[in-house]
């Protein structure tokens, strides 16, 4: 009889066809489990297997060399990982990533019935034991959690427990998904045909899913990716369909049970809908968190959410939610689980779908409600192009690496584990560290196309540019974005001209080229005043939707620069203070790190020595000869977030009243910026952005200057003419920032 | 006894395993049941499980070489008031060894390769109270650190000499304090010197036909004092009840002067417990010299029994439903699939053809008839002890609870086999180290409700760990339920791996050990149920009992031990 340890944790449920075989001799029963558990190459559909045309043989080659790697880096999982520090100092230098296959090419020539037919036997968690979605609710409803909270809560309104459970089974109906062989392939047919009219190319790491398979065999797994349009929904499903691995159950917002027919087909295909707020809901709240836990506990399937929340309207990431990620978390906390991976997932657009949409939102145009007919509406897109997506599969992160040595174990020890337990501070700060870590891990691997650079380009340059002019600036800028790191997928023989053509052609509806002119579409037939600034902030919204994919890269040593700037000085520590204090106060618009203001400082003036733009000694930082337009670029590229803010300040220091809510500021601060656009008092068309106006007044009530009461409506807001006046003349640089220096230098 | 004992291992000199002329494995002697038997399944499955090979072999040193022993430094003035006590002693080096060690992997590796740093300087052996009443004033008056030594099978390291003692060490050997003085056969106890072994005690106990049903595993070489000093626990404490239950009266000498009690009553409201500062003391505070513990008329009836379950989880079900109808019997243990494997490689050569038959039909039964997958299946072992018909009633209600959780009685033989293999698992540990295996055993306590996610973390963590310091075999990971209670139970793990190719296996199963210890404390786990803290778990003392708990400790030893004559640095 083997011993348990040298068997495999489950059959794979085909024998690996092309595995090599371990070699005889000398090797131990961890080979064999390896073999056994791993190499299983990576299948993408059977048109794959019959090899078509050149792809078959390149992809089982990269395929075997993926596993072969995989595997090696399976045998030392932990000792490469083990003792990293919580926030790592990134990769400085441009790091080798993975490379891209597109998965659509396979599409274009197959049969996309056959493909959505296929046999499908994923990959799925070891420990698992097959249930259906049914047995997942009745589960929860027994769980000694949520009977617990039933019991309380008949306890304390004086109602019979029966008519709370009924409650709880009413939420759970709505919540749960319910999983089905049939909608996910129709899902597969019925997206291939879409995907392959609205994109170009979908681009996945084969080398990212060969991790992610293992992952999904060994631990429960978190997928967490970015979010950026409502493609992103299916996208993952479609795309571990296309893998053979286990699909994800998704959690989704509530909105889109208002959707006749496609909210109930989202279900099947894995959605479990989540209430927008339930904070005050304690039922609620207990039968969702133990729905997922449930989930998790058990490896039913990967469970994917977006930690942005939401879909980001401007293309940068999003501050992250915690809730769900601390549900997610505490099996691990808890111990009922050995581990927990979470799989950071950039999809990066090389053009969004809802580029307009997001545009007309942000100026206060509401966002359309999610209906089957406004889907039905929105078919006409489907004779548009968007380019390709690039979807980046990042390292599995093993929670239980993150965790070691940071968790106090007391606090779950001392407590029967089903009761309802608020998370520690110790917790709740680790939570969000692991949030931050996760979105910059999202950040890091972000695809970035060349027309990014146009745009960033274009947008300094308003309203129109010469077009060599343009080609000779983004070739530049393509260079120092290399430098600080950005991913940039810039076909290797592709001219610079051409890159920036196609980019202008996939993009005609935002820029186009007149006469060696690359102008904006602003131009209005007679329009009032109004009517003309609104359609310029429209197209510099659009723009600056593309320009915001690269401050991600840009953001620490644009704020030195900026910094630098605003200083008028070399000081090292001056500049420090300032960029601290810059650091504070676009917390809420750009993903820092919590607490670690020094290391990005440094980063920042890292990346700055590296492409000479300024040298650094022990007390001072300077900016070479060559660097002034490096550094006038960066904090030109900043600019408009610097103004933006100084004109949300100034509104909020002079014109409000004493109490007001987000419903009132937004629409005050919008007309306030419009006019001063309408006089010409100012460029700054991005303050008319709600999401800078809500990030600038996050930023105030993180510092203090405004006092957020938690109401019956909602939160109200309170001003502190005085702070607000002092952060203004902060940031006007009237006043130089003082802040005692805490670290050294 | 020495002269009976292993110098450098576990157990008899005469009881060991070796592999035979036709590379069979065979266990010699006559001690246990197991003696001269042939193993034949054993080798393959040290083979399998380990990928050990009988062609690598380390041995280890044949004797103690006198040389590489640290001198012994005795003042001759305290040596001549110990001679005028008439109190025998020694210096000798071998003496002297045999004291400075207890049987953690690592103490043995230092046996069979190298040299302790510190040992005792000298080894005393008081024959009764008044002897070690004139010990404890001596090495007061000479400022002497005394580290006492009963039956020397600690497994926490609670006996190495702690290195940086300037002072004399001196052994204080209770072996020599071995008599039951008295029994009382209307209260049904017995006052017992401290220095008996175990197996002794129930010996001489049953020739006036009673017990104590105290029955570590350690049994045979463990001691009266040691179990009270560290909090021992017993096999059978179902019926019997661990030390605490059992005692009844304690004397104890201290630096400050004896300690005890006025009366020998069952219980008593007179503020905290003073035995509670004895008991786990680990020999901090003083000498236990005389201890009065309940006795029990020897059972009419034993049987053993065993049960196989599908799965693990029904058998920790099965395991919580008994002890919640509170019908546990003498004792009752579940072990896992692995360590089923374990006691199945130890059976014994087959006398005929027609068990051989016989065991394959139930294997077929089993397996194939029952669906039982081999490699996931569990067996839980069972002791009934009493009078006959009821121990006959009680297997009954024990198995109508165990077939509602899919469990099948397996019957007695293999019981009795589980039951063998605690016994014969030390000496196991001497054979993997001639084959680069180390292995070790440890303990702890836990809520019912953490057991499942105790053992199967603990396991793996194991199993992470040794991949990640470079072990190249997949280890022995296993671990049994072997104690239950209304509120928890007691889990013991068994852990070993192949070292070959590692250069410091001793630094690497100590992380490992130590890894192991953390996953179970972040999984409820308490920090020991019955080995006690030694100086190789103190680390986690204030974790587990807090600042001001460990405050409450230190200020007693401060009070009874100022000088701290009793020196050997345990628990706090």
């Amino acid at each position: 009889m083997a011993p348990p340890i040298a068997r495999s944790p489950r059959p794979p449920p085909r024998p690996p066809q092309r595995a090599g075989q371990p070699s005889p001799g000398g090797l131990g029963p961890w080979v064999l489990r390896e073999a056994a558990a791993g190499m299983r190459p990576l299948r993408r559909g059977r048109a794959g297997e019959r090899g078509a045309g050149r792809r078959g043989a390149v992809g089982a080659r990269r395929t075997m060399a993926a596993a072969a790697a995989a595997a090696a880096a399976a045998a030392a999982p932990g000792r490469a990982r083990r003792g990293a520090p919580m926030y790592s100092q990134k990769e400085l230098t441009s790091k080798k990533r993975d490379e891209f296959e597109d998965i659509l090419e396979e599409r274009r020539l197959s049969s996309d019935l056959r493909y959505a037919m296929k046999c499908y036997t994923p990959v799925i968690y070891k420990g698992l034991s097959p249930c259906k979605p049914n047995d997942i609710k009745s589960a929860v409803l027994q769980s000694e959690q949520v009977q617990y909270v039933i019991k309380q809560l008949a306890k304390e309104v004086g109602e019979s427990p029966d008519i709370i459970q009924e409650e709880a089974t009413e939420i759970l109906d709505e919540m749960g998904h319910s999983m089905q062989l049939g909608a996910v392939r129709f899902f597969a047919f019925t997206l291939s045909k879409i995907f392959k009219r609205l994109f170009q190319r979908v681009c996945v790491n084969e080398e990212g899913m060969q991790r992610l398979q293992h992952a999904i065999q060994e631990h429960p797994v978190v997928l967490l990716p970015s979010h950026r349009s409502y493609v992103d929904f299916l996208m993952l499903s479609y795309l571990l369909y296309t893998y053979d691995l286990a699909l994800p159950v998704i959690a989704a917002g509530i909105d889109f049970l208002g959707m006749k027919i496609v909210g109930e087909l989202l279900r099947r295909a894995g959605a479990f809908f989540m209430r927008r707020s339930f904070g005050g809901n304690r039922l609620y709240w207990a039968v969702f968190a133990e729905y997922v836990k449930t989930m998790l506990r058990s490896g039913y399937a990967p469970i994917e959410f977006f930690l942005e929340g939401t879909r980001s309207r401007t293309a940068k990431t999003l501050t992250p939610k915690f809730g769900l990620l601390s549900i997610v978390m505490e099996p691990f906390f808890k111990r009922e689980v050995f581990d927990t991976y979470l799989v950071p997932i950039s999809i990066s657009y090389e053009r969004i779908l809802e580029e307009s949409l997001y545009a007309y939102e942000l100026l206060g145009v509401p966002k359309p409600k999610e209906s089957t007919s406004g889907l039905l509406k929105a078919r006409r897109i489907l004779s548009d192009n968007f380019g390709t997506i690039h979807i980046y599969v990042g390292q599995p992160v093993s929670l239980r690496t993150l965790a070691s040595g940071r968790i106090s174990r007391c606090p779950y020890n001392l407590v029967p584990r089903h009761l309802p337990q608020k998370p520690s501070e110790d917790i709740q700060e680790f939570v969000s560290d692991v949030a931050y870590k996760m979105e910059l891990l999202q950040i890091e691997n972000m695809v970035l196309s060349p027309w990014v650079l146009v745009a960033a380009v274009l947008l300094q340059n308003l309203p129109a540019m010469d077009f060599e002019l343009l080609l000779e600036k983004t070739l530049w800028l393509k260079g120092l974005t290399q430098i600080f790191g950005g991913f940039i997928e810039w076909p290797d023989n592709l001219c610079a001209k051409k890159a920036v053509l196609s980019g202008l052609t996939l993009h005609s509806n935002i820029a186009h080229l007149v006469d060696g002119q690359v102008v904006l579409n602003d131009r209005v037939e007679d329009g009032a005043i109004g009517e003309i600034v609104f359609k310029r902030a429209l197209a510099i919204l659009m723009c600056a939707t593309y320009r915001n994919q690269l401050l991600n890269v840009f953001v620490r040593p644009s704020l030195v620069a900026v910094a630098l700037q605003m200083t008028h000085s070399f000081r090292k520590e001056e500049v420090y203070s300032c960029f601290s204090f810059l650091r504070d106060v676009f917390s809420d618009e750009f993903i820092f790190f919590p607490g670690i203001s020094l290391k990005d400082f440094e980063e920042g003036c890292f990346l700055l020595t590296k492409c000479d733009a300024i040298q650094t000694s022990q007390q001072e930082i300077y900016p070479t000869d060559k660097g002034s337009v490096i550094v006038s670029f960066l904090s030109a590229v900043f600019r408009p977030f610097v103004e933006g803010y100084q004109l949300i300040f100034r509104y909020l220091s002079k014109e409000t009243r004493e109490a007001f809510t987000e419903k009132q500021f937004i629409p005050g601060v919008r007309n306030f910026v419009f006019q001063l656009l309408e006089k010409g008092n100012t460029q700054c068309y991005e303050a008319l952005s709600s999401d800078m106006q809500k990030n600038a007044l996050a930023a105030l009530v993180q510092l203090g200057a405004v006092k957020k009461k938690k109401m019956s409506n909602g939160f109200t807001y309170n001003v502190n003419q005085e702070a607000v006046n002092k952060i203004l003349d902060m940031f006007d640089a009237r006043v130089p920032v003082q802040k005692p220096v805490a670290a050294r230098l | 006894r020495q002269e009976l004992l292993k110098w450098n291992g576990w157990g008899y000199n005469d009881s060991k395993f070796i592999f035979n002329k036709k590379g069979q494995a065979e266990f010699t002697g006559k001690r246990y049941r197991l003696g001269g038997m042939v193993l034949p399944t054993f080798k393959e499955w040290i083979e399998k499980t380990f990928g050990a090979s009988l062609e690598h072999k380390t041995t280890s040193r044949a004797s103690l070489n006198v040389n590489d022993v640290p001198p012994s430094i005795v003042n001759e003035e305290f040596l001549q008031d110990l001679r005028a006590t008439e109190i025998s002693y020694s210096q000798d080096a071998e003496d002297r060894v045999f004291r400075a060690h207890g049987h953690c992997l690592h103490e043995i590796f230092v046996l069979r390769e190298g040299m302790f740093k510190r040992i005792p300087d000298i080894v005393v052996w008081p024959v009764c109270h008044e002897d070690v009443v004139k010990i404890v004033e001596l090495a007061c008056k000479h400022n002497l650190c005394i580290i006492p030594f009963g039956g020397g099978t600690s497994v926490s390291s609670a006996l190495e000499c702690p290195e940086e003692e300037k002072r004399t060490i001196v052994s204080l050997d209770t072996s020599q304090m071995n008599r039951i003085l008295w029994i009382d056969e209307k209260n049904l106890t017995a006052c017992v010197e401290a220095g008996i072994v175990g197996q002794d005690l129930e010996k001489q106990l049953a020739e006036s036909g009673f017990c104590t049903g105290h029955e570590p595993d350690s049994m045979e070489f463990s001691s009266l004092g040691g179990w009270v000093a560290t909090r021992a626990s017993g096999m059978k404490k179902n019926i019997y009840g661990n030390i605490e239950d059992l005692v009844i009266h304690i004397k104890m000498v201290t630096p400050r002067g004896i300690v005890e009690k006025n009366c020998q009553v069952p219980r008593m409201s007179t503020g905290p417990d003073i035995h509670h500062f004895i008991m786990g003391s680990e020999g901090t505070l003083g000498v236990i010299t005389e201890v009065t513990i309940k006795i029990r008329p020897v059972p009419e009836y034993q049987k053993y029994g065993s049960v196989v379950f599908p799965n693990f989880e029904r058998g920790v079900a099965c395991l919580r439903e008994v002890a919640k109808q509170r019908c546990a019997p003498a004792s009752i243990r579940l072990v896992d699939n692995a360590q089923f494997q374990f006691g199945h490689a130890l059976k014994p050569q087959v006398a005929s053809i027609f068990t051989s038959f016989l065991d394959g039909l139930k294997k077929f039964y089993i397996t194939k008839f029952k669906g039982f997958d081999p490699n996931v299946l569990c067996v839980a072992t069972l002791l009934f002890e009493g009078d006959r018909e009821k121990v006959l009633q009680h297997e009954k209600q024990v198995y109508d609870i165990a077939t509602k959780f899919g469990g099948l009685a397996a019957g007695e033989d293999n019981g009795q086999r589980g039951y063998m293999l605690t016994f014969v698992i030390a000496y196991i540990r001497d054979l993997g180290l001639d084959y680069y295996v180390i292995g070790e055993s440890f303990e702890t306590s836990v809520p019912w409700d953490r057991v499942l996610d105790l053992c199967r973390n603990v396991k793996e963590r194991i199993v992470r760990e040794c991949k990640e310091k470079g072990v190249q075999f997949a280890p022995l990971s296993t671990c049994r339920v072997t104690q239950t209670y209304d509120a928890g139970a007691c889990v013991y793990f068994y852990f070993a791996f192949n070292y070959r190719g590692i250069s410091d296996p001793i630094h690497v199963y100590e992380q490992i050990e130590r890894a192991a210890r953390e996953e179970i404390l972040a999984n409820g786990g308490s920090l020991s149920h019955h080995h006690g803290v030694g100086k190789l778990r103190k680390h986690w003392m204030k974790e587990s009992i807090s600042d001001v708990g460990l405050g409450m400790l230190r200020s007693v030893k401060e009070y009874v031990d100022p000088n701290n004559i009793f020196g050997n640095k345990n628990l706090l």
